[in-house]
């Protein structure tokens, strides 16, 4: 078998098995997490406390970034915008880029750094320890007790912390643009109120941000089970949650984005 | 405080700031609070050209943002622009012969539609047509009138 023309087409071929069959189990983890939705109605408290570690400590950051980023895009944009005269669009300018594209696209990547791989790792542990095996043992499903739960908290708190994202950083650029640069406040709000449309821009960055949710929480939940059980396997597999938190999500960004807006 | 409680506590605030952030949105920066109102009334206008004019453009009186472009399409018949304007309820009585003209804001800025009142008693209703109407001007034609006309006047 291992004859040396054949080996790397072999491995082509292993690749592809591998991958094809990851996909096959993750939606099969998919299907049994969703499944297992409807008993969190019953533990409202373990849902809860997911939220507090996925959304509510991911708050800090969120913010801050909102914040700085919303103030760098006032003030290059500014200097932009200055050269033709048409600063008073700064409000527009920051608004629509911050709610059709960085608002979404910034809080999943960052919340895969600071609550992906938090989950991947806490789940992966768990299976070292052989915590979701004991469990299965005792007959408590272990998609109930610790998947469904985190699954779910992350679905809730990604839109919420991207609108957060979005406000701050629409504040920010305010700060710069108006309380640095001297733009008009007045001119800043109306411009951005007149241009930003409810569900073109609004909705869509939302519909953007539940789906990246989805996307960030499914590969985090899901390197966290599938992992390797030893420490190199928990490693691994939190920095896939990241890479291929990052890839999924501007890739899926690329699509959402030429479906929404393209057609303008 | 209880653990419990203090969970409950920072979560609460979570899902109301988060909420919040979201109705920020909504109401400060999108333009819900100007033109979604339910007694917004159409009419609408053909003009020969409209130049670069846009969905959603502004239509102003007096300068004042009174509506916005709804829709823009062609009259297979006439071959001209048929462009539909939806007007705020709170601006429901123009006069009937008011007259609609695409002007640009600035020398490079977008377009909008402008319109004048008129002088009768009766006022336009939903589904009217706005009978006077002036074309954009296209910076093109003027530019090549001009050259055409200091030619002619050359010789």
């Amino acid at each position: 078998m291992q004859n040396k023309l054949a080996s790397p087409i072999q491995s082509v071929g292993r690749k592809t098995i591998n991958s094809i069959q990851r996909l096959g189990r993750g939606s099969l983890f998919l299907l049994n997490t969703v499944v297992a939705f409807p008993s969190l109605i019953k533990e409202f408290s373990l849902l809860l406390k997911q939220i507090y570690s996925v959304g509510v400590l991911s708050m800090q950051i969120i913010i801050v970034s909102g914040l700085t980023v919303g103030m760098v895009l006032g003030l290059q944009g500014y200097n932009t915008l200055v050269d033709f005269g048409a600063e008073e669009s700064l409000g527009q300018m920051v608004a629509l880029s911050l709610v059709r594209e960085m608002g979404p696209v910034l809080t999943a990547l960052l919340f895969a750094g600071r609550a992906g791989s938090a989950l991947t790792a806490e789940i992966g542990l768990m299976k070292v320890t052989e915590q979701l095996p004991a469990m299965q043992m005792m007959a408590v499903d272990p998609y109930k007790k610790v998947i469904a739960p985190r699954f779910v908290a992350g679905l809730i708190s990604m839109p919420l912390l991207a609108a957060m994202f979005s406000a701050i950083g629409i504040i920010g650029g305010y700060l710069v643009g108006v309380g640095l640069l001297g733009v008009d406040g007045g001119a800043f709000w109306s411009q951005m109120t007149s241009k930003v449309d409810l569900y073109d821009d609004i909705l869509n960055g939302v519909i953007k941000s539940i789906v990246f949710g989805w996307v960030a929480v499914w590969i985090a939940v899901y390197e966290g089970y599938d992992a390797v059980p030893t420490t190199d396997g928990v490693s691994r597999a939190t920095t896939r949650t990241v890479v291929n938190t990052a890839f999924a999500v501007l890739g899926l960004d690329f699509i959402l984005t030429a479906l929404m807006f393209g057609g303008v | 405080m209880s653990d419990k409680a203090k969970i409950e506590l920072a979560v609460g605030t979570f899902v109301v700031i988060g909420l919040a952030a979201l109705l920020m949105l909504a109401l400060k920066v999108s333009n819900l609070s100007s033109f979604t109102g339910g007694n917004n009334y159409e009419l609408n206008a053909s003009f020969e050209n409209i130049g670069g004019l846009k969905v959603r453009a502004p239509v102003m009186m007096a300068g004042v943002r009174i509506g916005e472009v709804k829709g823009i399409g062609l009259d297979m018949e006439t071959f001209e622009a048929q462009v539909t304007l939806s007007i705020s309820g709170k601006y429901a009585s123009l006069p009937k012969d008011s007259s609609a003209s695409i002007f640009t804001s600035g020398l490079l800025g977008e377009q909008y539609i402008a319109m004048d009142a008129g002088g009768e008693e009766a006022a336009l209703k939903n589904g009217d047509d706005i009978v006077l109407s002036q074309s954009a001007m296209v910076l093109e034609q003027v530019l090549g009138q001009f050259l055409f006309s200091k030619a002619a006047g050359d010789e």
